[in-house]
This record gives structure tokens, sequence and C-alpha cells, in this order.
């Protein structure tokens, strides 16, 4: 046990300090979100406090999709084959996917985060309960973290691999997405937390079948 | 002919089905009136769906276990009949929304949680498209195949469930079994389903020989 987790943590050791070394992917991703944000506010003519709450809620998280399958989807294309080959001789696969999971669910929280305090910025912040939003944004971090990096192990193997994770992420993404639009729209409403637990519940017990999966299924998926 | 006995009952079950759909009773509900006979036929489609879709994923499960090309031939082969099953119930559900409903396409959730379950599915099958080794194409497409049905199943049974939604059973509304269907209706849509499932395995049955066929030609 206590092997293992010293492993996981040299394996999220490395997956950081390869985001360091290559740091013009982190900057570009944060470029991308900062930039998403920025067009929308210009889009809609550059105005404050002129969206209503729903427009303004659905637009954050759509562009929070999008940078996150981008996001996620490198997870598996940075490396080469030949050295992913030497990982899994040195490592499970188990603590491989998890250690995937680990790193992409920080580079998400940093996104959110980033892309949070820049878009209530520019584009006025109704939310009458932040930490009820922030809470909605960490487990859509984790969420969104859990269940793209297994769908962009499965698209790094095909070819034309960055169409096909946006077509396999969208329709596996929604019902996870639709509980955190629920969620956030009840934290910028200012409604009772009480109100919101049933969705945070589903919101967790969909990461947990997502993450029992990923465990289970990438075994198989790293073989081929 | 030993084993064609299902092939036989599928096709008396769907004869008694069209004729005692159109001709038997069925109860004056208001809205409902006559197009609640929809409900033997759009209901099984979706029960048939769900059947087929599980069936694929067991044969997925069991291809990952085994190896066997022939598993992933039956796997994609059901979901392929699943997916024209649920087209088919998306169109008898439209026709029946419409009368209904007011629309053929309502924002219902469940309505949109099965056009999100079709582009689940879709994706499964482009995703096959894009390999060209059949044991990675196989093995990835299986992958993916019961990644999609653990999601299905929330999609579909879950979510509907905890908003509003104009489907019977749904948010709050009495499902049909409960007052809306009588015996005599039940007499009808209970074989209805058995005989939409069968029909499904049936075509699916032929589909997978005929690609087995295949298969062995092109060696």
């Amino acid at each position: 046990m206590a092997e293992s987790v010293r492993q996981l943590g040299a394996l999220m050791r490395k997956e950081f300090l390869l985001e360091w070394r290559q740091r013009y992917a982190l900057n570009g991703m944060l470029l991308y979100i900062v930039g998403a944000v920025f067009v929308c506010y210009l889009s809609f003519s550059a105005r404050r406090g002129l969206l209503t709450p729903i427009v303004w809620n659905t637009l954050f998280w759509i562009i929070l999709l999008f940078t996150a399958i981008n996001a996620i989807a490198k997870s598996f294309v940075q490396e080469r084959a030949g050295r992913l080959l030497y990982y899994y001789t040195l490592a499970s696969p188990q603590q491989i996917i998890l250690s995937k999971i680990l790193y992409n669910t920080v580079l998400m929280l940093a996104l959110a985060g980033l892309g949070f305090i820049v878009y209530a910025s520019v584009l006025g912040n109704p939310v009458q309960d932040v930490g009820l939003y922030v809470l909605s944004l960490v487990l859509g971090a984790i969420g969104f973290a859990v269940s793209l990096t297994l769908i962009a192990g499965i698209a790094s193997k095909a070819e034309n691999s960055a169409t096909l994770m946006a077509v396999l992420s969208f329709p596996i993404v929604l019902p996870l997405l639709l509980m955190l639009l629920r969620v956030s729209k009840n934290a910028i409403d200012g409604l009772d937390r009480s109100v919101s637990w049933d969705e945070i519940g589903i919101v967790l017990a969909i990461d947990a079948i997502v993450l029992v999966l990923s465990w289970m299924l990438f075994p198989f998926l790293w073989r081929s | 002919m030993k084993n064609s006995w299902w092939k036989i009952l599928a096709v008396a079950i769907l004869t008694y089905t069209v004729f005692w759909g159109v001709l038997g009773n069925v109860p004056r509900q208001p809205i409902l009136n006559e197009s609640i006979r929809n409900v033997y036929f759009h209901v099984p489609l979706w029960f048939g769906m769900t059947t087929l879709l599980l069936t694929s994923a067991v044969f997925s499960i069991r291809y990952l276990r085994s190896g066997l090309a022939d598993h992933d031939r039956i796997a994609v082969e059901f979901a392929n009949t699943g997916i024209v099953f649920g087209l088919l119930g998306c169109a008898t559900g439209s026709m029946w929304a419409n009368f209904t409903w007011g629309e053929p396409w309502p924002n219902d959730p469940k309505l949109n949680g099965a056009a999100v379950a079709m582009l689940l599915y879709f994706a499964y099958l482009i995703l096959r498209g894009s390999f060209d080794d059949e044991q990675r194409r196989a093995r990835i497409s299986a992958v993916y195949n019961i990644f999609a049905f653990a999601v299905f199943v929330p999609l579909i049974f879950i979510l509907p469930r905890l908003t509003d939604s104009l489907h019977p059973g749904n948010g709050g509304n009495p499902a049909f079994g409960q007052y809306d269907m009588n015996s005599q209706m039940r007499m009808v849509f209970y074989p209805a389903v058995i005989g939409f499932t069968l029909l499904g395995v049936w075509i699916t049955e032929l589909r997978v020989r005929l690609s087995r066929i295949r298969a062995v030609i092109e060696e």
C-alpha cells in the first residue's frame, strides 16, 4: 500500500515536472481560457450586467467545457509512445490513469479558478452564494478530469484524435454538465443550500461510476 | 427448424400486437384518446433498445475478457440494432407527442436524454470507423462501449426522474401502469415488449451471420 502511494506520488511529480518543462502548453491553456472569456465579453458588446443570470452561467460553463476538452486531450499525446511504454514497465496501468486523473483535476481547478476570476471581473458577478458556486466549480473540475481522461486515452489511440475527442466526450460529459449547471444556477440565485444537495449527490455518484470504470478499463486500453 | 421456434414466436406475437393494438378496446383517456395505442409500439421499442444495448455492453465485456473477434462482432451488431430501435422510438414518440403535447419535439428531459444517447452511440460508430487495425478497433471500441452504457443508464433512467418531465413515471407523474392501462391493454403490452425484443435479436443474428460470412470471404 505504502509502496503504491509512493509510486503514485512519483508519477504525479513526473506529470508536474513535464508540464513545468513544457511551459508553453500550460501557458497556452491559460491563455485559451482568458482569450475565450474575452471573446465572449467583446461579442456581447462589452457591456457588464447585460446578460441574464442563466445566459451568464451557461456561457461560462460552455467556455469551461471547451477548455477542459482541449486541456485534457493532450494528456496522452504529450509523451511519445516509446516513453509511455517505458512507464508501463515501471508502474501498473491503474496507477498511471489515477495519476493522470489527479493531475488533470489540479489542472482543471487552476483553469476554472482563473476563468471564474477573469469572467466575473469583465462580465460582472451576479453570484449571490459564492461559496456554493466555488464548490460547483470544484465538483466540475473533478468531474471533467475524471470523465475526460479515459476519453483522451481512447482518442489518442486513433487518427484524427482532436475531432474524435470532442465527439466522444460531449455526450459523456452532458449529464454531469446539466447537474453542474443546476447547482451553479442555485448558487447564483442564492437559494438555500439544502436545495442543491440532491444534485451534488448525483454529481458525486456520476464521478464515482466513471472513476471506477476508468480504473477497470484503462488496463485494456494501454495494451493496444 | 428446431432453433427457429423463437422466430415463429416473434412473428406470432407481433402479428397479435398489430391486430389487437389496432382493434382491441382501449380506455378513453382525456387528451390521449386513441393515441394511447402507441403504447404498444413506442414503449416496447425503447425497452427493446435498452435490452439490445445492455447485451452489446455485455458482449464488449466478454470481448475484453476473451479477445475473440466474434464477441466484438456481436457487440457492434447489437449496438447497431439498438440504434435503429432508438431512431424508431424517437419517430413514434415524435408522432405521439405531436398529438398529445402539441409539438413533435417538446423540451423534455427524457427526449433530450434519448437524443444524447443516440449521439453517444453514433460516436461509438465513428470511433470504430477511425481504426484500420481490427484488434485495436475491437479493443478500444469495447472500452468505449462499456463506458457509454454506464453513462446511458443515468441519462435515461435517473436524470428524467429528478426533473419535471411530460413522460409518465417521471417528475412525480404517475406511470402508465398505475391507472391508465387496464388489464386488457396489458395483455397486448407485455407480449409486445417480448415480441419487439425478439425481433431485435433476430435482426442482430442475421447481421452477425452476414458479417461472419464477409470475414470468411475476405480471408
